[in-house]
């Protein structure tokens, strides 16, 4: 989009409009919790302007969403909850100043599970986000009925979370690309689910100042993008450290490994961990891992088996750590400095006030964790529970430590365990059990720090989108991209045909 | 599985203060600690704690001590519901919950 931008083939103002278009024609799809108009108005103005004296800056034009709990200068920006539904930041998040400073145009801020708690975009109080694929807003492809089957008629496949408003919004064309926040695959579910490149970098790689925190020692901002090149432009702008945020490196991210001979990728090693051959894995997810396997082999990648034997207890670890960490950062919601305030006449103490405030303005989920990990905290169970998950995590870390330095460059796994499912299927099981079987594959590089991509395959005999995941060793984050890029050309997805009003 | 006494959900609503200490909120309590157990089967007596991933690498940037930015007061105030002149208004603390009978 860029490179059309830069050499005339399209105009800021056609692209600006489509994308206006487009963010209109998906109203139903719930995907933007607030389109900012005026905001991104005045931004087409000043790129119009800097096209018109050649004065463009890296990402001049190029129309962004930005999941609502990245917080943005005087629009309101809420984690879909009623705690901050009226929270007006007073400062750009760094990763949104450097995108706003390099020329983006905002289109809006899109949906997410409440404070990025679920996997499905479904627990916002603005409503849930509905998948572009299996809608009735997309051309069916051949002849393959796009209805969706055998179900009520107001069902629908959900987009997958929390980035599930982002991943839409890329996916539908009404922005280039969108960031999202990935803590245990946040990010690479939806995209997995949408048919986009979600992307997870090293952690310590990008800021984090200003994204409202959920885990701190794993929370990354991510991107959604159709394409590697896309995805890749926005990571140059974002990327890099930050004085602001000091859990970011401050050093520069490692040359990748696809430049090292003439032959790109030979010699290149990929793993493929048995222990991802998980339970609910479908069989179109397995072949399309088979498949892709076969094609890195075939591109000249040696594809051998590894394992990463503390994989299943991941997400049981995760399943401590991050409430633990939820229930202290969001201690800060007593309604006081911000956010929402109850009133009545009981609550004439500190306390009776906090637990009204936060009771009716947090969701069931989010009070949920906080109880959890106040519990897994409690004296006699720290030892237990908090440090029992911290030791494991080492584990796990070494796990992948161990298995890089055999000579492995990039892993192959699933994402998600199949293609996106519908709405009502989705919402049988209760929120924790379900997070616990969508995280299996996508957590553990949020639990070691490493980059990790999910990027479109093929579709599924439902006509749905299934993706695979990347994963690369801390801070080889190019090498990530290239293989991702080389992958992306021989798959050729393709991307949806929007019907236009 | 597992069951939680009430002494310890008293203490627990007391630090969360999200009154959820009812039937729902202890059910979903009993079955993230059910789940977590698993945890308990993996043997880590040789095994340090993991804190952060950055732990290999990191060296604590520290910073001069200048006074960069400030002077804000009103942008600090403005997401407040109430403030009393300058002030963040709260209630007198100190106060325990009631008791649930």
């Amino acid at each position: 989009m860029l490179h059309q931008l830069k050499n005339g083939s399209c105009t800021v103002q056609e692209l600006y409009a489509q994308c206006a278009n487009r963010v209109q024609v998906i109203k139903s799809l719930n995907a933007y919790i607030r389109v900012t108009d005026e905001v991104s108005q005045v931004q087409l103005q000043e790129s119009t302007t800097r096209y018109l004296k050649g004065t463009t800056r890296l990402m001049e034009g190029i129309p962004i969403a930005i999941k609502d709990n990245f917080c943005t200068k005087n629009i309101t920006t809420t984690c879909a909850s009623k705690m901050l539904e009226n929270f007006v930041p007073t400062y750009n998040a760094t990763v949104v100043e450097r995108l706003l400073d390099s020329g983006a145009i905002l289109m809006g801020k899109t949906n997410l599970d409440e404070f990025g708690m679920g996997s499905g975009t479904t627990e916002s109080i603005f409503g849930p986000t509905k998948n572009i694929w299996g809608s009735n807003l997309i051309s069916k492809a051949n002849d393959i009925d796009n209805k969706v089957s055998g179900s009520q008629s107001d069902d629908f496949f959900i987009a997958g979370g929390s980035s599930g408003g982002s991943a839409v919004a890329v996916a539908a064309g009404s922005c280039s690309v969108a960031l999202g926040s990935d803590t245990g695959g946040s990010v690479r579910n939806p995209a997995s689910y949408c048919g986009v490149v979600g992307f997870k970098p090293s952690y310590g790689s990008i800021s984090r100042y200003g994204l409202i925190p959920l885990v701190n020692s794993m929370d990354v901002p991510g991107i959604l993008a159709r394409t590697i090149g896309d995805c890749r432009s926005v990571f140059e702008v974002i990327k890099g450290c930050d004085p602001k945020d000091s859990t970011t490196l401050q050093r520069t991210l490692n040359k990748s490994k696809t430049k090292r001979s003439s032959s790109k990728f030979d010699k290149l090693c990929v793993g493929i961990p048995k222990e991802f051959y998980c339970p609910g894995l479908s069989s179109e997810v397995i072949d399309a891992w088979k498949d892709v396997a076969d094609l890195l082999e075939n591109s000249g990648f040696r594809v051998i088996q590894v394992s990463l034997p503390h994989t299943s207890y991941s997400i049981a670890c995760y399943s401590v750590l991050n409430p633990c960490e939820v229930a202290s950062n969001m201690a800060r919601y007593d309604g006081l400095r911000y956010g929402y305030r109850a009133t009545g006449k009981d609550l004439n103490s500190t306390e009776s006030l906090y637990a009204a405030n936060r009771s009716h303005a947090l969701n069931q989920i989010v009070r949920g964790r906080i109880l959890a990990g106040n519990y897994f905290l409690l004296k006699e169970n720290y030892d237990k529970y908090f440090v029992q998950a911290l030791k494991l995590r080492r584990l796990i870390y070494d796990d992948y430590v161990k298995m890089w330095s055999t000579g492995v460059d990039i892993l192959l796994t699933p994402v998600t365990l199949s293609d996106a499912p519908l709405f009502s299927e989705f919402t049988e099981k209760d929120s924790r059990a379900q997070s616990a079987d969508q995280d299996y594959c996508t957590q553990p590089a949020n639990m070691a720090g490493i980059p990790a991509l999910s990027l479109p395959v093929r579709l599924s005999k439902r006509n749905l989108p299934l993706s695979l995941q990347l994963m690369a060793p801390h801070f080889d984050d190019e090498t990530l991209l290239d293989v991702a890029h080389l992958l992306e050309k021989e798959l050729n997805f393709p991307h949806p045909t929007v019907k236009v009003a | 599985s597992v069951k939680i006494d009430s002494k310890t959900i008293e203490h627990l609503e007391r630090l969360s203060l999200v009154d959820f200490a009812n039937r729902e909120g202890i059910r979903r309590l009993e079955e993230a600690i059910q789940f977590a157990n698993q945890i308990h089967s993996v043997d880590t007596s040789a095994v340090k704690p993991l804190i952060n991933v950055l732990y290999e690498e990191y060296i604590q940037s520290l910073r001069e001590d200048c006074v960069t930015e400030g002077d804000i007061r009103e942008e600090i105030l403005s997401n407040a519901t109430v403030t009393e002149e300058e002030y963040f208004f709260a209630p007198p603390g100190n106060i325990p919950l009631p008791d649930k009978d």
